[in-house]
């Protein structure tokens, strides 16, 4: 326990400064959430490497929680769908089901190419296609994978913060 | 109904619902800020709060009024708890309900409330929160009571008003044995009542750890919005009372506006102090799992009893 | 004559015309039902006016041989006979149509449910030992023949019946025996002259005479470990019966132990209460659990009952405890919490009793892990159930929560009060009680939420259907009693008070104690809970925006419909407290894998099966029932059916009466 606090000591702050807020046009609903973003994560057929990005930037060094976005276990708590990967056939449904879930105003994010526009799968025969094809799409972030800063300032859109 | 107590009905419910989301805010910040992070912020929690009541009512099919009045319940029983235990002012309210038993059980009908409505549901999920819920409030149940026995002993009554003011004219008292004892005692509760760690952890997403958030995953907007509030000032409340039972000085003990003013500022310190602690404390500890907790409560029960036999032959 | 008298004469005489129209008249469901409600509406009245103090006393020297039958009503007695009244005018009412609803009609059922209820209005009237043993017998009797009244039903209810009869009868063999020492010390065996004598026995005789009627009356009352006949024979009984037992005739085994070891034996010495106190706490504790671990619906109220019936003695342990340390206002405290707890249990078992007879005539089944989804269905049998959990939970605002902080209020000023046995007896039963409280909570709750809410687990359940009138007014008159008992206990605290000979608490919206700092409002209480729940529903309405309730699926984890399969069950429910009390309970667990022909590779099927047995009826009975089976096995070698043998026998016994006649003397 003494060592514990030692090395919390010792490593002190690794959240970096928070870059400036990103350009663009925000989503016209976001700002009906007020700085605050509970997000659900959906991975609908994705290959795990956004997941770890998504990881990251929720992990110290990028600290998404700061800029007032948070995971949450269930679609009914959230706000946003956090969608990773090509919609497979299998979770075409379930995606939809988890989007009737989430009480309204509620966003969607697409996060990674394969998300965005199938990637390296499109065509392939598992895939019923891009998250907007069966969900509409509020936020895209590019990159395969995206990296965490893409991910953070994709939320920031979001929280406006 | 004195003066006194009036001023500190309207104050304290005032100051606990306005006060506790920043304390889960607080509690988020320190431990964000342990773990090297930049944390959001101690108003988050209200924000969150703002959103969730702006967003749309769902009633999941199947569920009965059960569910639906669950949330108005859990608030309510911890408003009362906020309006009658001294937590500003040494007179109560309503003083023949601000009875330790009386608050206990006010607590656990709030949490019982909880536990239907999660079995109302049907779902796997909240049948299984519903369960460890109530074995969890039936183990804490002989802790809790025991400690409130040794602290009463002294007394010679489990008004809450009688006990704060007994101390407050003995502040010797607070570092006798049975104190010691039974505070240690009551802060395992606590811990096991409000679902922090090493018992539950609040934060988690994964279903089959969950305790308490299991029983609310189908909650969403204001009917979520509630159910958060409560457990934030079902937090500050029993931070309070700890507070306020073994150290209850800055409490006002007259109706001038300064004496209040005191007394809410003492509140607030101690409350965000023993706050912070239980934030820090968190940082260092892994959560136990389920079937560990008794074990943790079983000792806690015997500090307990300890602290009943402490007080009797030590008095 | 006064009122009690009249009363009491009202009492026997509608219940025996009741019963005799029951053998006669050919519509008896209802004859009998409503002759036994107004039976218990006269006891009721008896005893209310035995508590305002009109006693009465009557000797019938024709009616019995020996000493003849002698009545007297005072106010412990008096409210006894107003509680039996009152759960018998409940069931009464209820028995009209539920009977009608099942094979109950035959004759002698219909004969002995008045007789039943006359019997319990009977026994706290008893003014010498014979009448009181008569009643008793009386009473055992007749709620024998109502508990086997479902025979027909399988072999569990003939089961629970031999039970019943060989467990009362040795209960009654017991009592018979304590009184029978304590009389052979007394003048004649009317209760005045026995309370003079109970002051002169020798310690030695008194606790004779009060461990032997302790046994035998805790037998009746269900306490731990004479309890084993309670959790067969309660859920066995129709209905209404259970409901009679369960609320009314354990109380009678309180009666007996308060009439015997305060009234008759005048206190004791502290080593018999601290045995009534420790037999309380075991019983509490250990009902409750096996009630935490039921999935019998029926089964878990009666289990229930032991654990009222549990925490009633400690009750009234701790008044004796301090009543022989001279502690008279809080030995009258405690009493007077056990005693208002007799009142409210017998309440809300009442109710929870004819809820689960509702349930039981609309689905035909008791088994929560079959029920559920009742809420729809049975609107007002749901309320009715919910209405009672709460009540039996120890929660705010409920009945048995006034009284449970009475007895924690006791138990806590009893510290300083009763010396290094107090100190060690007092947090002891206040951890029991508690956990008995937190234990009840998760019980109830489990009863509730998994048999009345969320999705039906059965089609009988999805089929129900709410009761017939009677049978909600039945369960009306036992809720409003709840109600008003959680509300205003001061209502009946003077009459409890009057019972326990000692005003310890008073005051009318707020109970305070006397010589004791402590005050509690369960009306101001209720109030302020439900401002409470309007100012948040008001300050909700008037902060969220103007969105229309959206009705959705359940969160099925976006998978497919969820089933009333995946639902937690009764059992699911209870295995946390199942494993953490794992030493206690001992559970069963039988786990059977069948594999697959081609591959033991390969699961066929898993069978999974749970029992919780009765730990102590496994440790204590079974080692003497298979010795009774061993020694009957072993006499049977004696009688082989040879006269000669038998011839040999005779010689034998009288050669050995003349040795030792010739040694002897």
């Amino acid at each position: 326990m003494l060592s514990l606090w030692r090395k919390i000591r010792r490593t002190g702050r690794v959240a970096e400064p928070p870059p400036p807020l990103p350009e663009g046009e925000r989503p016209e609903r976001a700002a009906l959430l007020g700085g605050s973003v509970q997000i659900r994560h959906v991975d609908a057929g994705s290959c795990n490497g956004c997941e770890i990005e998504i990881g990251s930037a929720f992990g110290p060094v990028h600290d998404g929680e700061r800029y007032g976005a948070r995971l949450v276990a269930s679609p009914r708590h959230a706000d946003a769908l956090l969608v990773t990967g090509v919609v497979t056939r299998n979770m075409a449904e379930p995606l939809r089901r988890t989007f009737d879930a989430v009480p309204a105003p509620k966003l969607v994010v697409a996060v990674g190419d394969c998300a965005r526009n199938c990637g390296v799968f499109a065509g392939a025969y598992g895939v019923a296609g891009a998250v907007r094809d069966v969900v509409p799409v509020d936020v895209e972030i590019h990159g395969c994978p995206p990296r965490p800063e893409a991910i953070v300032e994709g939320l920031r859109k979001l929280t406006g913060r | 109904m004195s003066a006194l107590g009036v001023v500190g009905g309207v104050v304290q419910p005032v100051l606990i619902v306005a006060g506790s989301p920043l304390l889960v805010g607080l509690m988020r910040q320190v431990r964000a800020r342990l773990e090297g992070r930049a944390g959001a912020g101690v108003a988050q929690p209200w924000r969150d709060l703002r959103k969730l009541l702006r967003k749309e009512r769902i009633t999941p099919r199947g569920t009965s009024e059960v569910f639906r009045f669950a949330p108005l319940v859990l608030v309510a029983t911890t408003l009362v708890v906020a309006v009658v235990v001294p937590f500003v002012a040494t007179e109560s309210a309503v003083d023949p309900v601000a009875d330790l038993f009386a608050v206990v059980a006010l607590l656990a009908l709030g949490a019982v409330a909880l536990a239907l409505a999660g079995l109302d549901t049907g779902t796997a999920f909240g049948g299984m929160g519903a369960s460890r819920e109530m074995t969890i409030l039936a183990l804490v149940e002989p802790t809790l009571l025991v400690a409130i026995f040794a602290l009463s002993v002294r007394v010679g009554s489990t008004n809450l008003g009688a006990i704060v003011s007994s101390t407050l004219h003995d502040p010797a008292r607070v570092i006798s044995p049975v104190s010691l004892l039974a505070a240690v005692a009551l802060i395992v509760v606590i811990v096991a009542e409000t679902g922090r760690i090493p018992v539950d952890n609040p934060s988690t997403h994964l279903e089959l750890t969950m305790v308490h958030e299991a029983m609310v995953l189908e909650y969403a907007g204001p009917d979520l919005a509630l159910v958060e509030l409560a457990s934030a000032m079902r937090l500050s409340v029993f931070l309070g009372l700890l507070a306020n039972l073994f150290a209850p000085w800055g409490i006002a003990t007259e109706a001038t506006p300064l004496a209040v003013l005191i007394g809410v500022l003492a509140l607030v310190v101690k409350v965000g102090v023993l706050g912070g602690l239980l934030a820090a404390g968190e940082v260092f500890v892994a959560k136990l799992r389920l079937f560990r907790v008794p074990e943790l409560l079983a000792g806690s029960s015997l500090l307990a009893l300890l602290a009943v036999a402490a007080s009797f032959f030590l008095a | 004559m006064n009122l009690a008298a009249t009363g009491m004469a009202a009492v026997v005489a509608i219940g025996l015309v009741t019963a005799l129209l029951a053998a006669v008249v050919p519509a008896r469901s209802a004859v009998v039902g409503v002759g036994t409600a107004v039976t218990g509406a006269a006891a009721v009245v008896a005893g209310a006016a035995a508590l305002a103090g009109g006693s009465f006393s009557v000797v019938l020297p024709e009616v019995l041989p020996l000493s003849g039958v002698a009545l007297t009503l005072d106010p412990l007695g008096g409210l006894f006979v107003a509680v039996t009244g009152g759960v018998a005018v409940a069931a009464g009412i209820y028995a009209m149509s539920y009977v009608d609803s099942l094979d109950l009609r035959t004759r002698g059922v219909q004969v002995a449910l008045p007789l039943f209820v006359v019997a319990m209005a009977l026994v706290p009237a008893a003014a010498n030992v014979s009448t009181l043993l008569v009643c008793w017998e009386l009473m055992a009797l007749a709620s024998l023949v109502l508990v086997v009244a479902e025979h027909r039903r399988g072999p569990r209810v003939a089961s629970a019946g031999r039970w019943y009869a060989v467990m009362t009868h040795l209960g009654f063999v017991s009592v018979l025996i304590g009184l029978m020492v304590f009389v052979a010390h007394a003048p004649d065996d009317s209760f005045a002259a026995l309370r003079e004598a109970g002051g002169r026995l020798s310690p030695a005789v008194a606790g004779v005479v009060f461990v032997a009627t302790l046994a035998g009356f805790t037998s009746k009352a269900g306490i731990v470990p004479l309890h084993a006949w309670l959790p067969r024979a309660h859920p066995e009984a129709p209905s209404h019966v259970s409901a009679l037992m369960s609320a009314a005739m354990v109380n009678l085994g309180v009666y007996g132990v308060v009439r015997v070891g305060v009234d008759l034996l005048g206190g004791g010495t502290a080593w018999w209460w601290l045995l009534v106190l420790a037999l309380g706490a075991v019983s509490a504790v250990y009902g409750i659990l096996q009630a935490a671990m039921s999935s019998d619906l029926k089964r878990l109220l009666g289990q229930s009952t032991t654990e009222n019936m549990g925490l009633v003695l400690v009750g009234i342990g701790a008044a004796g405890l301090f009543a022989s340390s001279g502690e008279h206002t809080l030995a009258a405290l405690a009493l007077t919490a056990a005693l208002l707890h007799v009142v409210g249990h017998a309440a809300f078992k009442t109710l929870l009793f004819l809820a689960a007879g509702s349930v039981l005539h609309a689905t035909g089944s008791r088994d929560l892990d079959a029920l559920g989804g009742l809420r729809p269905v049975m609107p007002v049998t749901t309320a009715a159930f919910g209405l009672g959990a709460l009540a039996a939970s120890a929660l705010p605002p409920g009945t048995a929560f006034v009284s449970e902080w009475l007895l924690l209020q006791a138990l806590i000023h009893g510290l300083p009060a009763g010396g290094v046995a107090a100190a060690i007896a007092m947090p002891v039963a206040v951890a029991a009680v508690a956990l008995t409280a937190g234990l009840a909570v998760a019980t109830f709750v489990k009863a509730f939420g998994v048999g009345f809410l969320a999705k039906p687990r059965s089609g009988a359940a999805a089929d129900a259907h709410e009761s017939p009138f009677t049978m909600l007014a039945g369960m009306g008159v036992a809720a409003v009693v709840c109600v008003v008992l959680a509300l205003w206990p001061a209502g009946v605290l003077p009459a409890v008070q009057a019972a326990a000979g000692g005003a310890a608490v008073s005051g009318d919206v707020t109970l305070r104690l006397s010589q004791a700092t402590g005050a509690l409002s369960p009306l101001l209480l209720t109030l302020g809970l439900l401002a409470a729940v309007v100012v948040v529903a008001g300050v909700v309405r008037a902060a969220v925006a103007r969105r229309a309730r959206r009705e959705a699926r359940l969160w099925d984890c976006g998978g497919g419909p969820m089933s009333a399969r995946m639902e937690y069950t009764a059992t699911s429910f209870a295995e946390p407290l199942q494993r953490v009390f794992d030493d206690v309970v001992q559970p069963e667990l039988d786990v059977d894998v069948s594999h697959h022909q081609e591959s033991r590779y390969l699961v066929q099927a898993v069978e999974y099966r749970r029992k919780v047995p009765d730990r102590i009826e496994r440790r204590l009975y079974e080692p003497v029932l298979n010795a009774i089976t061993a020694w009957g096995g072993a006499g049977r070698r004696l009688a082989s059916g040879s006269v000669h043998r038998y011839l040999g026998y005779g010689f034998y016994v009288v050669c050995g009466a003349l040795i030792l006649l010739a040694v002897t003397r």
